[in-house]
């Protein structure tokens, strides 16, 4: 990286990016796996209400079962999420990246 | 005031929902804290964020509630020259924080958005823009607070003060615990949730008034008639819903306003400080905005539904005023289970709004006048102390705030009004600042205070009666304008008389000084062609301009 020598220095800005090699964001958990858990609960929850639902709900929604199909677009896309996150885990840094910090 | 009104049936499952959220919300903040050690982990989430993640959080930390709230409320009022909000207003200023300025913010390693000001200008220029931001971003979160206070007042029956308690000691807890990481994640659910919350009111709402011919036939047949259609038509005069001429909807509201708020709100840039590389850094404004161009679908849409089907909207105060669009369809059309959902995302919506003032102020307090003002040789963990305590000080702030508003009603317009004046000039300074190499620092301190101050006295003299303008909306028109006419000629007068800054201090930081490096830290993967920055942003442009057929 030596490109970064032609950047301005700025002693503040240097100082933080120096710290940078003690970082501890590799850390970080997958947001994916968060957001896949809960609209699969969401869409299990709302779909099964949706199932039981009586004629004053479906009334209510203008004729439409939409607990139900709400609760189902929610689980597939909860599922979606988490097979997203299995089938491609986050991407590994690259050599040069390696080598940089 | 009591809403009783308004008060929706929530059941058990509906509370399960929300309190479910909560814990979710909570768990995710507490979970970002292993991945914290320095400061640039806490501030900008290590740099080390995947750009679909950002670019979800950049969308999402300007989807707060009086966002949606405000664009269902001017969907039923404007009709369709709303979307001049999205697809004009939004749109291109997004793709050009991405593609031009992007490479100056990231690259030049600045931590925040006044930190450019102080490497490109000076401590003056940089001291007054921190000050003025850091100010504006925690009185803007009270005013979050209070509006979040408000809705669920209304909707739930809660008492203000609860609504106030739990939604800032929430929104502290995830961001003192897992910092920027915790509250852009929770950004990107929230994003979700959202979405999930007013997909139903809006497909319950279009079978209610017969699909979308049904729509426009009803619409044809009210009170704005064929006009509330159209989004251009009718523009060469302001005899149109919105009372806006075409040129002030292309130059006021699509490049100053816009420009001004987009490209220079760190509250948002911060979001793209934050993802991994530079290519990263570049495509998070503009995959913000391709979800930026199907919102519309989900606000305006359910706003003029509601104009046709709810008797009375539009009155002046009490329970039916445009505000209460959504909330007037959430009580009508929804049943529990996706009630539950709906006040989810209405609540979720609330807190990105107020965490991304407060994780943008805690970073400017921090970085921008506490270590370069105050003091200046501490540890790096003594930076992050301080900013988990700023989190906590501009929380508080943002409460006492909140109460103040809930005394005062009317202080909340005002707070939005005078802080939108800072825009305009903010965005001016930068702008001539990275593209003339010549404007000297003082020139950048003389502009952004001159500019801001002709902003001003355009809206204390409209307030006043003094100046006159058809509307609100064509004041800010009018004023950005002025305040971006005052930096210009500023900065032209002032900049021969003062000494410009050595060119070795400039790389990186002004255009054709080089110093940017824009494929150096590429991941492999982004190196294939349907991620490039350019690429992406010119066809969500041209989107842009084909939805707008339909709606001419």
């Amino acid at each position: 990286m030596e490109q970064h020598s032609e950047r301005s220095q700025d002693p503040l800005v240097e100082e933080t990016e120096a710290e940078r090699a003690r970082s501890a964001a590799s850390r970080l958990f997958d947001i994916r796996r968060v957001i896949g858990g809960l609209f699969v609960v969401y869409g299990v929850l709302v779909g099964l209400v949706g199932l039981f639902d009586g004629q004053p709900e479906i009334d209510k929604a203008q004729g439409l079962r939409i607990n139900l199909w709400a609760g189902l677009l929610m689980l597939l896309f909860g599922v979606a999420m988490l097979a997203w996150q299995w089938l491609r885990p986050v991407e590994p840094p690259t050599v040069e990246e390696a080598q940089e910090v | 005031m009591d809403g009783g009104g308004l008060r929706l049936s929530m059941n058990g499952l509906d509370y399960g929902i929300l309190a479910l959220y909560f814990v979710t919300v909570l768990g995710v903040g507490f979970a970002a804290r292993r991945a914290i050690r320095t400061s640039v982990d806490f501030f900008l989430s290590g740099r080390s964020l995947p750009a679909w993640v950002t670019g979800l959080a950049f969308v999402s930390a300007n989807l707060g509630a009086l966002e949606i709230i405000g664009m269902a409320a001017n969907g039923a009022q404007y009709g369709m020259m709303t979307l001049h909000y999205y697809w004009i207003g939004a749109v291109p200023a997004m793709v050009f924080l991405g593609i031009v300025m992007m490479p100056f913010y990231y690259g030049s390693r600045v931590r925040s958005v006044p930190e450019y000001l102080r490497l490109r200008f000076n401590r003056p220029t940089h001291l007054l823009n921190a000050i003025s931001f850091a100010v504006a971003q925690v009185l803007i979160a009270g005013v979050n607070l209070y509006a979040l206070a408000l809705i669920m007042q209304a909707l739930l029956g809660w008492p203000l003060w609860v609504a106030i308690v739990v939604g800032a000691v929430i929104v502290l807890a995830y961001i003192t615990v897992g910092g920027l990481s915790g509250a852009i994640y929770n950004e990107v659910l929230q994003f979700f949730v959202i979405i999930a919350g007013l997909v139903p009111i809006t497909v319950i709402g279009l079978v209610k008034v017969g699909g979308v011919s049904g729509l426009m036939d009803a619409v044809r047949e009210s009170r704005l008639g064929e006009a509330g259609l159209h989004a251009w038509q009718g523009t060469g005069s302001t005899d149109n819903p919105l009372g806006a001429h075409w040129i002030g909807i292309v130059f006021g509201l699509g490049f100053v306003l816009s420009f001004g708020y987009w490209t220079t709100n760190f509250a948002e840039v911060q979001r793209a400080l934050s993802a991994r590389n530079m290519s990263a850094a570049r495509r998070t404004p503009i995959i913000a905005a391709y979800p930026k161009l199907l919102i519309p679908a989900v606000t305006i849409i359910p706003g003029l539904i509601a104009m046709v089907t709810v008797q009375g909207l539009g009155a002046s105060e009490g329970d039916l005023v445009y505000n209460n669009a959504i909330p007037l369809l959430m009580r009508d059309l929804l049943p529990n289970g996706v009630l539950g959902i709906a006040v989810t995302g209405l609540v979720a919506s609330f807190m990105a709004g107020m965490a991304a003032n407060v994780s943008g102020f805690n970073t400017v307090f921090t970085y921008d006048i506490w270590q370069a003002y105050v003091r200046r040789d501490g540890s790096d963990e003594y930076y992050v102390r301080v900013g988990r305590l700023a989190t906590v000080g501009g929380v508080l702030v943002g409460i006492g705030t909140a109460f103040i508003a809930a005394g005062f009603s009317n202080i909340m317009n005002y707070i939005q009004a005078l802080f939108s004046l800072f825009n305009a000039p903010l965005f001016a300074t930068f702008i001539i600042g990275m593209f003339w190499k010549r404007m000297s620092p003082l020139a950048g301190f003389w502009s952004l205070l001159s500019g801001t101050l002709a902003a001003l006295a355009t809206y204390l003299l409209y307030k006043g009666g003094v100046l006159h303008f058809n509307s609100d909306l064509e004041e800010s028109f009018w004023g950005a304008g002025i305040a971006f006419a005052t930096v210009a000629v500023v900065a032209a007068v002032v900049t021969p008389l003062t000494r410009p800054k050595p060119d070795d201090e400039l790389q990186g930081l002004v255009y054709g000084m080089g110093g940017v490096d824009l494929k150096g830290d590429v991941l492999a993967g982004d190196r294939v062609w349907w991620r490039s920055p350019v690429l992406l942003g010119a066809i969500v442009l041209v989107l842009a301009v084909v939805l707008y057929i339909p709606v001419f």
